[in-house]
């Protein structure tokens, strides 16, 4: 089941040890509708980090409120009722291999589910369940492996089984594909994608890579000092090349290229191109080719 | 772990956060020995005074200092109360077995409890005002003659800066760590005993793994890098010595002249 | 040509008797000042490869020499200060509590005296463009700038060969850009040999000539556009997919690997 998120008002403060970093979130209004897949992009220390811990509790409001489908955040929130949204939002961190701790693979998965008060046989089968998801295959011996003997990749896997498992109806990733090479991430990315359609879920996206937004997203919130700045379809943010150059923000491969050969050959190409595909297509049509 | 501020460095102008290392953790031994000078009235004054003027010094608000006690005040009230009940001498008040509380009891209570504060502040200006790797350096180079015995003192001192150096990351991975199996359904600090150990082995075990990781990445930098145990190695980091420093070493030889006289 | 700077013969090294070789047979070269990029996915015995170079691992048979000195335990160290490696993460190689005292590690090491130390820091700070940064502690850096100061440790100690392994993995894109021009800049100017091993290809595409290697087997080498044109499993840069693309769809490209600026230049006649 999908739901809706949506956040109103929301300011933040961070500590860590004595340092303090005010306002990681100054202010932020967005509404993620029901099953979306959004990017959230921007450069390091815009807020993404703690947009998300925002989205499970990690990080509470300290003005405005958090709506997670009908269960709302607030200043000073209980912490019996964070319980309750945790389960329904399931966090994928950035490297989330180092949250890997079990003895096998099965009771890593396991772990979340178990936690949030699901009964064994239902673990176990969603433990199986997530696990073929992540390309694991549970007939292979795989599942009584201690999670430290695997591979780079293979551990990713497991730590983002470990959180499918939770069956979450949001799904929140902050670099899912980071540190992998292109085949990895590719898979990775795509398993996600396909998970987030057949469960209909709402997907909150992190990325450094504006390849990621265009391959897998279908819209974008764009974050600057702690404020959501622009929040629209793919298409139209990448449209929009001098706010994205004012944000310090990457193009796509296929539009910088296409803006780099509109100025070099002085002719428009049509359309905001975002693959090479449609690149090549728009090429053709205007008959530079 | 956040209340803890003996230990911890205060970023600063002050004329303190300027002074050699080495001057003022010679300054800091100095203190606790004359600290034990201080039993009359005449002395604990001059001595709370000096503190309170070095306190001044470094520009870092009282509370922050006062914080520095807190942690510590049941330690410190405990041997308090342990003077004061097991010492005799002077007028007896009240008369119980073994236990009396006495003028000489309650006397030597005040003197502990006044030694011990004045030592937490002293020690807690030196913390406050230097960088934990120049406390390094000047722990280093006041250790150094023990070379002479054979003691790795080279060793020791990378050691300490390289930990030093690497706390900040430790810090930031066990948030990490604890965030991701927060999200994972754990809580912290509920429920019995056993319980609350149960959910720390998803913790450790994880950290455990990436300073295993780290500590072997380090290794291996530290051997591309030339690094071999046993070498005689230069210093980069310069301690430079100025005239400041001599005065407060100066000054804490007159402070101790004044405590003999006024004992 | 003269004689290379790097010499690697028949190389093989295995992690475990029970499994497969991690790499088997791997020979080549590189000639002093020149740019070469090994790239092979995870697992491909990458790292390997470069653990091998700096004398971290022992090489079960064949052997490596470096400006004509052969790798083993005797020569190590001397080996050692003329080859400097990045590794992949940018904090676990940060060994000073500030930029420059980090720079100064490995001539510490060699126990040099402090003028001359002070000289050699400033000048490869300078080269790496962190200079303003050199009182900065770690945790003020971004990765790419913590790469960088990492590099100027290397550099400090005057080495003939730099190696990157996947030092551009952690960063994020601006970091890279930043890092790739650091590297760029230090070629053209200091002559340094290059050897960057990576999975990113739009990284290997700057490179004079690039070796794939594929399950500790080097099953390629050649210039960019040579491997490109041949290895059509490898992921290609952007501009080669496009044109790929674009002769897919009959156009008129010419038909073999394009840069960006060739691309760009040839859709402007």
């Amino acid at each position: 089941m999908a739901m809706q998120v949506k956040l109103s008002g929301v300011k933040a403060d961070y500590q860590l040890g004595p340092i303090r970093s005010p306002l990681v979130l100054n202010g932020v209004d967005l509404t993620l509708s029901s099953g979306s897949l959004t990017a959230v992009v921007g450069h390091t220390g815009a807020g993404k980090s703690s947009l998300l811990k925002m989205l499970n509790g990690l990080l509470l409001p300290t003005e405005g409120e958090v709506q997670v489908g009908d269960a709302t955040i607030k200043p000073n929130h209980s912490k019996k009722a964070l319980k309750e949204i945790r389960k329904k939002v399931g966090m994928v961190f950035q490297f989330p291999e180092s949250q890997l701790f079990a003895e096998t693979v099965e009771k890593d998965i396991s772990f979340g589910p178990l936690n949030f008060g699901f009964s064994r046989d239902e673990v176990l089968k969603r433990a199986y369940e997530a696990a073929m998801q992540v390309g694991i295959d549970p007939e292979g011996g795989m599942m009584e492996k201690s999670p430290f003997t695997l591979s780079g990749g293979q551990k990713r896997r497991v730590a983002i089984a470990g959180i499918l498992a939770m069956d979450p109806d949001i799904l929140v990733l902050d670099e899912p594909g980071a540190g992998l090479d292109p085949a990895g991430k590719k898979e990775i990315l795509t398993l996600i994608q396909s998970w987030h359609k057949t469960r209909n879920l709402t997907t909150i996206l992190v990325t450094h890579d504006m390849e990621d937004v265009v391959r897998y997203a279908d819209n974008v919130v764009v974050m600057e000092k702690g404020k959501v700045v622009m929040h629209d379809t793919v298409y139209n943010v990448f449209a929009d090349v001098e706010k994205l150059a004012e944000w310090h923000l990457d193009l796509p491969d296929a539009r910088r290229l296409q803006l780099k050969i509109e100025h070099e050959t002085g002719k428009q190409l049509p359309g905001v191109c975002l693959t090479p595909e449609e690149l090549a297509d728009a090429l053709i049509e205007v008959g530079l080719v | 772990m956040n209340k803890l501020i003996l230990g911890r460095y205060f970023p600063g102008e002050s004329v303190l956060h300027y002074m050699d290392p080495r001057a003022k953790l010679l300054a800091g031994f100095i203190f606790i020995f004359i600290v034990f000078l201080a039993s009359n009235w005449q002395t604990l004054a001059l001595l709370t005074s000096f503190t309170f003027f070095v306190m001044c010094l470094s520009g870092v608000s009282f509370k922050v200092y006062l914080r520095g006690v807190r942690p510590l005040i049941w330690l410190i009230l405990f041997t308090v109360f342990l003077q004061v009940l097991f010492r005799s001498g002077g007028t007896v008040y009240f008369d119980w077995g073994p236990i009396t509380i006495s003028h000489n009891g309650i006397i030597n209570g005040v003197y502990i409890f006044f030694r011990f504060v004045l030592i937490i502040f002293f020690t807690t200006v030196i913390t406050l005002t230097t960088k934990p790797i120049e406390l390094t350096d000047g722990i280093y180079f006041l250790l150094s003659p023990l070379e002479k015995l054979k003691v790795p003192v080279d060793e020791i001192a990378l050691m300490l800066s390289i930990s030093l150096r690497f706390i900040p990351n430790l810090l930031d991975e066990t948030q990490k760590v604890m965030d991701a199996q927060r999200a994972r359904g754990t809580e912290f600090g509920e429920g019995s005993l056993l319980k609350q150990m149960k959910t720390l082995v998803p913790i450790f075990l994880p950290l455990y793994e990436s300073s295993l990781n780290r500590a072997e990445d380090m290794a291996n930098v530290m051997e591309v890098r030339g690094y071999q145990s046993g070498l005689t190695r230069s210093n980069f980091r310069r301690l430079t010595w100025h005239t400041k420093d001599t005065l407060a070493l100066v000054t804490m030889a007159l402070l101790t002249l004044g405590l003999l006289l006024l004992q | 040509m003269g004689t290379p700077i790097l010499q690697v013969e028949n190389l093989s090294f295995q992690y475990d008797k029970r499994t497969a070789h991690t790499l088997s047979n791997v020979s080549f070269t590189a000639q002093q000042g020149e740019w070469l990029g090994i790239v092979g996915n995870n697992g491909s015995g990458k790292s390997t490869l470069a653990k091998l170079l700096v004398g971290l691992l022992q090489p079960e048979e064949g052997q490596i020499h470096i400006n004509g000195m052969k790798v083993n335990q005797e020569n190590i160290w001397k080996v050692r200060s003329k080859i400097g490696l990045v590794f992949q993460n940018p904090d676990n190689q940060f060994i000073g509590t500030t930029v420059e005292d980090d720079v100064a590690f490995g001539l510490e090491n060699l126990n040099m005296p402090y003028e001359d130390m002070k000289a050699r820091v400033d000048e490869a700070l300078s080269l790496v463009g962190m200079t303003d940064f050199r009182y900065y502690d770690p945790s003020n850096l971004s990765g790419g700038q913590k790469q960088r100061v990492a590099i100027a440790g290397i550099l400090a100690l005057k080495p003939s060969i730099l190696i990157l392994d996947e030092a551009f993995v952690m960063l994020d894109p601006k970091s890279r850009r930043e890092l790739l021009a650091t590297l760029k800049k230090l070629k053209q100017d200091e002559n340094i040999t290059i050897i960057s091993i990576t999975h990113d290809m739009n990284e290997a595409v700057d490179a004079d000539r690039i070796i794939v290697l594929k399950a500790g087997k080097i099953v390629n080498s050649g210039t960019p556009s040579e491997v490109f044109h041949e290895e059509q499993e490898l992921e290609p840069p952007f501009a080669e997919q496009l044109r790929r693309l674009l002769q897919e769809r009959n156009a008129k490209v010419p038909p073999e690997f394009m840069t960006e600026q060739e691309l760009v230049r040839w859709l402007c006649k």
